[in-house]
C-alpha cells in the first residue's frame, strides 16, 4: 500500500490550507489499543479514496460525554466549550466520526453551545460513498459469511441509523442474521451513559455477557460493531465465553477497509 | 309525572361532578410545581405525533396481541361515551331512550353496534385480567407492582367488566319489557348480544324486569361517574393524559440531552466569555438537577401522571433484565407517588432521592433510551435518572468514586482515562509499525 497520510490541522493551516473534512479520533480511538486499528482502517479508507481530510491530533480532547451522562454538566460545558473554539478557530464546517458518542454530542450537544457542524458517523459517511459509487468493495473473506450486527444505542435509538452499518455489511455480499433484539429493540452492549467507567451494580449478570450469548447464538463468526464501547463490551463477552477462536469482533471500518477493491 | 327521579340523577351528577373538577385542579397544580420547561414550538409536528401516538395507537403495535386488545376496549371506550350522552339526557329529561324515535331503524344499528363493542370490551378486559393473574406476564409481576398497583389494574379491569354487563342486562329487560307491550319502552328491535340474556330475565314479573332495567341504567350512569373519578387517583389517568402528554413529547433527537443553561451562564463567565443574559436573581436559581420531584420539570411530573404501569419501559431496559436495581417504571411510579406527598402537603422531611429511589437505582442507568422507545405514550424516564445524576455530580460530589476518578482525568489529561494528552495522537506512529 502506498504511503498513508495523516495531516492534522495544523500541519494545514500552516500551508494555509482548511481540511474539507475533520475526522474526530475520539478518546477511545486515541488511546485504546483496540480501538486504535479501527481508527488506523478508517484513516487507510480515507488515504485511498483521496478523501481531503485532516485530525486535530495532539489538540483533540475529551467531548465530555460520558462526564455529562454521568451529570457532571460543569465538566461537559467546559469541555464542549473549549473543544468549540478549537474546532471554530480552524474553521471546521464537516466532522467524520467512528465513535457514536462523540458523534452524538458533537452533533446533538454542540449547537446548544454555539458549535455549528456537520456531523457524520463513519458508517453514514462509508454508506454515502458506496452510494455514490466511489468506495468499491469486494465480498473477498466476507462473502457468504455469517455476519451479526451490534445496535449502538447511540446510532440507533438515539439518532435513527439503523440501515447504514446494514447496507455496508451487504455490499460484501455477507450472510447477514439479525440477533432477536435488534434495531429499535435492540440491547445495549451495558457501557453506554459512563457505564464504561465503572464497574457494574449488583444484578444477576452483566448486559455485555446476556448481549454476546444472544449475538453467539445467531451462529454468526463475525459480530460487527460500530462502537469503540461496543466493542469492548463484545469483545470481553466472547473472551468470558472462550470463543474468542472462533468468533471475531470486528468494527464495520475495519471490515471494509479489508474488503477494499 | 314525577320530577323526583331527574332531581335524584341532577344530584347524583352534581357530586362526583364537584369531586372530579376539585381532583383535576389538584393534579394540574401538582404537575405546575415543575420547572419551566418550553415545548411549545413546532405545533405541526406535536399534532402529528399526538394524532399517531395517542389517539392512533401507533407505539401499542410493537405487541400485536395486547394492542389489539387495547383496541377494542379503546375504541369501546370512544364509542359508547356517545351512549352515555342518551343516559344523561334521558336522566335530565326524565325520558327514556330518547334518540330512538329519531333514529329510527338507524337505533337498532347504533345499539348492536354498541352491544358488540361492550362484548368486545369484555372479552378484552377478560383475557387482561388472565394475563395478570393467571399467566402471570412477567412486567406485571415484579416488584413495584406489589399491593395498590396490582389492585389497581385489577379493579379497573373488574370495574370496565361490570359496566359492560349492566348494559347487556339493561337492553336485555328492556327486550322483555318491549315484549310485554308494557308503556314507555320504545321498540328497539333485536339486540344481537344481550338477546342471549332475555330468557333469563323472562321468568320474572313485569314489576321485577322494570326494577332491573332501571336497577342497570342507574348502575351503569353512576358506575361511570364513580369510574370518572376513580380514574383520576390511578393509573388508568392515562386515558385522558395521553393526549397532552404526547402533544409536548420530546421532539429532540433522543440522545441530546437538556442543555442546563444556568451552568452555560457560569461556564461563560469562568471562560470569561461573554454572557448574554445573567441570572436576573441567583437566589431564585435553584439547585442543580433534582433531589426532589418538584426539582423536576413540570414534563416530568406529567409524565408520572400519565404513566399507564404497563412496564414495557422496564421488560427493556438492560439494567432491569440482567437483575439491577434499576426500574424505569418504578422512577416514574415514585416520582408520582412524591409529587402526591408533596400536593397533600404531607412532605415531611422526605425526598425522591434518596426516600424513593437510591443511588444505586440511577447509577444502573446506561441511557440507552431504551425505555424511550418502548414507552406507548412517549415518557421518558431517562430525563428524571439523568436530573438525579447531576444533584449527586454537582450538588453532593456524591458520585461513584471510580466517575469522580473519570471526572478528575477528563480535567486534567482531557480523556477519561488515565493517559498523558501528548500520547493522544501516537496511533499514527502505529501504523510505521503496521
Ligand atoms: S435509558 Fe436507563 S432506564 Fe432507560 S432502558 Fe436504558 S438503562 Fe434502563
Ligand atoms: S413509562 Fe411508559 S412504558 Fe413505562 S410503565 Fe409507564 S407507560 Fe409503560
Amino acid at each position: 500500500m502506498s504511503e498513508i497520510k495523516i495531516p492534522t490541522v495544523a500541519d494545514m493551516q500552516s500551508k494555509g490550507e482548511t481540511p474539507e473534512i475533520l475526522f474526530w479520533v475520539g478518546c477511545a480511538g486515541s488511546f485504546d489499543d483496540r480501538y486504535k486499528r479501527v481508527t488506523l482502517a478508517f484513516t487507510k479508507i480515507l488515504n485511498h479514496l483521496g478523501v481531503n481530510f485532516a485530525v486535530l491530533g495532539p489538540e483533540e480532547s475529551c467531548t465530555g460525554d460520558p462526564a455529562r451522562r454521568a451529570g457532571n454538566e460543569f465538566l461537559f460545558q467546559m469541555q464542549a466549550m473549549s473543544n468549540i473554539q478549537l474546532l471554530d478557530g480552524y474553521g471546521i464546517k464537516k466532522i467524520v466520526t467512528a465513535c457514536p458518542h462523540c458523534f452524538n454530542t458533537i452533533k446533538n450537544e454542540y449547537p446548544d453551545l454555539g458549535g455549528n457542524y456537520d456531523v457524520v458517523h463513519h458508517t453514514s459517511f462509508l454508506q454515502g460513498l458506496l452510494d455514490e459509487g466511489k468506495l468499491k468493495v469486494a465480498g473477498g473473506d466476507y462473502k457468504g459469511k455469517k455476519i451479526t450486527y451490534h445496535d449502538s444505542c447511540y446510532l440507533g435509538r438515539s439518532n435513527g441509523i439503523y440501515e447504514a452499518p446494514r447496507e455496508l455489511l451487504q455490499s460484501l455480499d455477507a450472510d447477514l442474521v439479525e440477533m432477536k433484539r435488534c434495531k429499535t429493540n435492540g440491547l445495549c452492549c451495558g457501557a453506554g451513559g459512563g457505564q464504561m467507567f465503572k464497574d457494574a451494580e449488583p444484578g444477576n449478570k452483566e448486559v455485555n455477557i446476556e448481549r454476546t450469548e444472544e449475538a453467539l447464538s445467531t451462529g454468526a463468526k463475525v459480530i460487527a460493531s460500530a462502537c469503540p464501547f461496543c466493542m469492548t463490551m463484545m469483545s470481553d463477552g466472547v473472551k468470558n465465553k472462550e470463543k474468542e477462536e472462533e468468533v471475531i469482533v470486528k468494527d464495520i471500518a475495519e471490515i471494509i477497509e479489508e474488503s477494499l477493491d | 309525572m314525577t320530577l323526583i327521579p331527574q332531581i335524584i340523577f341532577v344530584i347524583v351528577m352534581a357530586i362526583p361532578t364537584y369531586l372530579i373538577v376539585r381532583r383535576i385542579r389538584q393534579i394540574r397544580g401538582n404537575i405546575l410545581r415543575g420547572r419551566p420547561l418550553d415545548r411549545n414550538d413546532n405545533s405541526s409536528e406535536r399534532w402529528k405525533t399526538m394524532f399517531l401516538i395517542a389517539f392512533g395507537q401507533k407505539k401499542m403495535f410493537k405487541k400485536p396481541i395486547p394492542a389489539f386488545l387495547h383496541l377494542l376496549i379503546y375504541v369501546g371506550f370512544l364509542v359508547i361515551n356517545l351512549e352515555v350522552l342518551e343516559f344523561m339526557l334521558d336522566g335530565l329529561l326524565g325520558t327514556h331512550r330518547l334518540f330512538a324515535p329519531y333514529l329510527g331503524d338507524f337505533y337498532n344499528v347504533a345499539m348492536n353496534f354498541f352491544e358488540f363493542l361492550a362484548l368486545g370490551v369484555l372479552i378484552s378486559c377478560v383475557v387482561f385480567l388472565i394475563r395478570r393473574n393467571v399467566i402471570k406476564v412477567p412486567r406485571f409481576t415484579k416488584p413495584e407492582m406489589k399491593g395498590w398497583p396490582a389492585m389497581d389494574g385489577n379493579l379497573i379491569l373488574i370495574i370496565e367488566i361490570a359496566l359492560m354487563i349492566a348494559i347487556l342486562k339493561m337492553n336485555a329487560a328492556d327486550q322483555v319489557l318491549q315484549s310485554r307491550d308494557v308503556a314507555g319502552y320504545h321498540e328497539t328491535g333485536k339486540l344481537m348480544i344481550s338477546s342471549f340474556l332475555v330468557p333469563l330475565i323472562d321468568q320474572f314479573d313485569t314489576g321485577l324486569v322494570m326494577l332491573t332495567e332501571r336497577g342497570a341504567w342507574w348502575f351503569h350512569i353512576i358506575g361511570i361517574m364513580a369510574f370518572a373519578l376513580y380514574v383520576t387517583y390511578s393509573k388508568h389517568l392515562h386515558i385522558f393524559l395521553a393526549f397532552p402528554n404526547t402533544y409536548y413529547s420530546n421532539l429532540e433527537p433522543k440522545g441530546k440531552i437538556q442543555n442546563m443553561d444556568a451552568v452555560t451562564t457560569e461556564v461563560k463567565s469562568m471562560l470569561g466569555m461573554p454572557v448574554e443574559a445573567p441570572p436576573a436573581n441567583p437566589d431564585e436559581m435553584g439547585r442543580f438537577g433534582a433531589k426532589d420531584a418538584t426539582d423536576l420539570s413540570w414534563k416530568s411530573l406529567m409524565e408520572a401522571y400519565s404513566c399507564t404501569e404497563c412496564g414495557r419501559c422496564t421488560a427493556e431496559c438492560p439494567a432491569n433484565q440482567t437483575g439491577k436495581l434499576l426500574s424505569p417504571r418504578k422512577i416514574m411510579m415514585d416520582t408520582r407517588d412524591r409529587i402526591e406527598e408533596i400536593g397533600n402537603g404531607k412532605e415531611e422531611g422526605k425526598s425522591l432521592l434518596g426516600d424513593y429511589i437510591t443511588k444505586e437505582e440511577i447509577n444502573a442507568c446506561t441511557s440507552c433510551n431504551a425505555c424511550t422507545e418502548a414507552c406507548p405514550v412517549n415518557i421518558d424516564p431517562l430525563a428524571i435518572i439523568l436530573e438525579m445524576k447531576r444533584y449527586v455530580a454537582m450538588e453532593e460530589s456524591g458520585s461513584p468514586a471510580s466517575w469522580n476518578a473519570m471526572f478528575a482525568n477528563i480535567e486534567t489529561n482531557f480523556a477519561p482515562w488515565k493517559f498523558a494528552p501528548s500520547d493522544r495522537f501516537k496511533w499514527a506512529e502505529d501504523l510505521k509499525n503496521d
